[in-house]
């Protein structure tokens, strides 16, 4: 699949963003006043401003209001719904703290529930792919869901909750990559079943459709990007999991919580282009390519 | 609504024959003719003259060679549009509804007015029916030429999808696949009409026609003396003469 980035940009900030409002929700840290506002801010700025980037990829933005419409059958109208509705309960939850220093914690805890759901509904628009057999897994849920959980701890500064979560999230990460270099082939797809000429003998694509590129080879077979697959997972476990963790052993102080953050957003991002650049569409078989 | 039909009236869709398609495109070029100046936004080119390049169509032949464990190898034309699967997935992942599967005669369609473009149902597709137009931000797919098969102004042999209309090997056919009485589905019957990726469960309605083995040279039964056997036989079986003694001289080198 072809990474692009505002795609990339959208799903690491806004997954991160919905991870610190999540925590938020639920009273962690109990902020009121500035502090919270502060806190507020920098969620609100990556969940929006991962929703705004994911929007640059559409053909007709000026129409995106269409999408909040068929929540019934739809993951990716549904993350609309849900993203719209934690932001407005955790924005009446915020504007309580932050000007009154009122806890409506029920309200919270609905908004946390929200916030979670929209990490969730983002990543079934990924898990629900068929097409896409390394994408086509529940752990691609759980990965989505604790990154984003771990992420948010981090960004809250709950030293213990991301102690704990940092390593579930690398634990999920290997566990994705390794099933999802099996998927393809286990999922039985291959140029055999796609052309149904499986059964005369061997097949082999011996001529494209046109001499050029088209829509479908740009958007789906990414070759080049699956180079330095090895390395870049290491760079994704290193700074987005291994770093950080170290760096919340070390006493608190805000500049080591900077880096922390920092590195952890670079790995997740390195972890996210692999994420597309790695994932094989099964047309590319078509094309006698992965 | 981009849930999907319980069920539809018809299932109109194409049966390819890929025994008799010859590879020329015609259907290719046939189909980006009608459907650039009719239903939706053209099928705009980028770069048509230059360098590199690429364009929108609905409708792409590919060639496949099919090795067999003993014989020689085949070469198989593909032509590959939508295939108007019963369980849709692109049209289940739309998100504003634009993607929808008629219940009159099953054919997915785009209102391109409501698409914003997302991908998501190209991403659904295992086979790459649908096409992004980079001109008009908007996807494009085959509508099984709906604005000529119900189209009362055109004479009645017209009224079938483009690219069977122009397809001069007769390897398109076009009909209701739900009517185990009509025409393709006795042919889809008769050759045994297969699915495309059947394990991904799409239940596409287009059939594909597999090729049928090839013709095999065979040699003379014992006892049979073919007559044109001794206008056959090589003329010089041992050189003689010039190349007789260069291939002796060769020989000793």
């Amino acid at each position: 699949m072809h990474p692009a980035p505002s795609v990339i940009v959208f799903t690491t900030l806004s997954g991160l963003g919905f991870g610190l409002l999540f925590w938020l929700g639920l009273g962690f840290p109990a902020v009121t006043g500035w502090v919270a506002f502060v806190f507020f801010a920098i969620a609100y700025a990556l969940a929006v401003g991962g929703l705004m980037a994911s929007t640059f990829h559409l053909g007709h933005p000026e129409r995106a209001m269409k999408a909040f419409t068929q929540w019934r059958s739809s993951w990716l109208s549904r993350e609309g719904v849900c993203a719209v509705a934690a932001l407005i309960v955790m924005g009446v939850y915020a504007a309580a703290i932050v000007f009154f220093g009122v806890r409506l914690a029920a309200l919270g805890v609905i908004g946390a529930v929200l916030c979670a759901g929209t990490v969730f509904t983002t990543s079934m628009i990924y898990a629900q792919l068929k097409t896409v057999p390394r994408w086509n897994s529940p752990l691609t849920s759980v990965l989505f869901l604790s990154l984003s959980l771990a992420g948010g701890a981090l960004l809250a500064g709950q030293t213990l909750i991301a102690l704990v979560l940092l390593p579930v999230a690398a634990a999920a990460q290997v566990a994705w990559w390794f099933a999802g270099d099996k998927a393809f082939v286990k999922s039985g797809t291959n140029l055999a079943t796609a052309t149904g000429l499986g059964n005369i003998g061997a097949v082999r694509a011996f001529e494209p459709p046109h001499t050029g590129t088209n829509y479908l080879l740009r958007e789906f077979v990414h070759v080049v990007g699956r180079k330095h697959a090895a390395k870049l997972r290491m760079i994704a476990l290193a700074f987005g999991y291994t770093v950080p963790f170290v760096l919340l052993l070390v006493p608190f102080s805000h500049v080591v919580a900077l880096l922390a953050v920092a590195s952890h957003l670079a790995g997740i991002a390195a972890s996210r282009w692999l994420f597309f650049a790695e994932a094989e569409h099964v047309v590319g078989l078509y094309y006698g390519k992965r | 609504m981009t849930t999907l039909p319980e069920s539809t009236q018809r299932k109109m869709g194409l049966v390819i024959d890929l025994d008799t398609c010859v590879g020329c495109h015609a259907c290719v070029v046939s189909c980006k003719g009608w459907n650039t100046e009719n239903y939706g936004a053209p099928l705009s080119d980028q770069d048509p003259y230059g360098a590199n390049p690429s364009g929108t169509f609905l409708n792409r032949v590919h060639s496949y060679e099919v090795q067999p464990a003993e014989g020689a190898a085949q070469l198989i034309h593909f032509p590959k549009s939508c295939l108007h699967c019963e369980d849709a997935p692109c049209v289940t992942v739309c998100p504003t509804g634009a993607s929808y599967k008629r219940v009159e005669d099953g054919i997915v369609l785009v209102n391109e007015s409501d698409c914003i473009g997302c991908g998501l149902c190209a991403w659904a597709c295992p086979y790459g029916a649908r096409e992004m137009d980079a001109a008009e931000g908007v996807m494009k797919k085959c509508t099984l030429c709906v604005d000529r098969i119900y189209n009362d102004n055109l004479p009645e042999e017209d009224r079938v999808p483009a690219c069977v209309r122009t397809c001069p090997a007769g390897a398109r056919h076009f009909g209701d696949l739900g009517d185990p009485d009509s025409d393709v589905s006795k042919l889809v019957e008769e050759r045994g009409g297969m699915d495309l990726m059947p394990e991904q469960g799409t239940k596409p309605v287009n059939k594909y026609l597999p090729p049928r083995p090839k013709d095999q040279v065979m040699a003379a039964p014992e006892g049979e003396i073919d007559i044109l056997a001794p206008l056959l036989t090589p003329v010089a079986e041992e050189p003689k003469g010039f190349i007789g003694w260069l291939d002796k001289a060769l020989e000793k080198i």
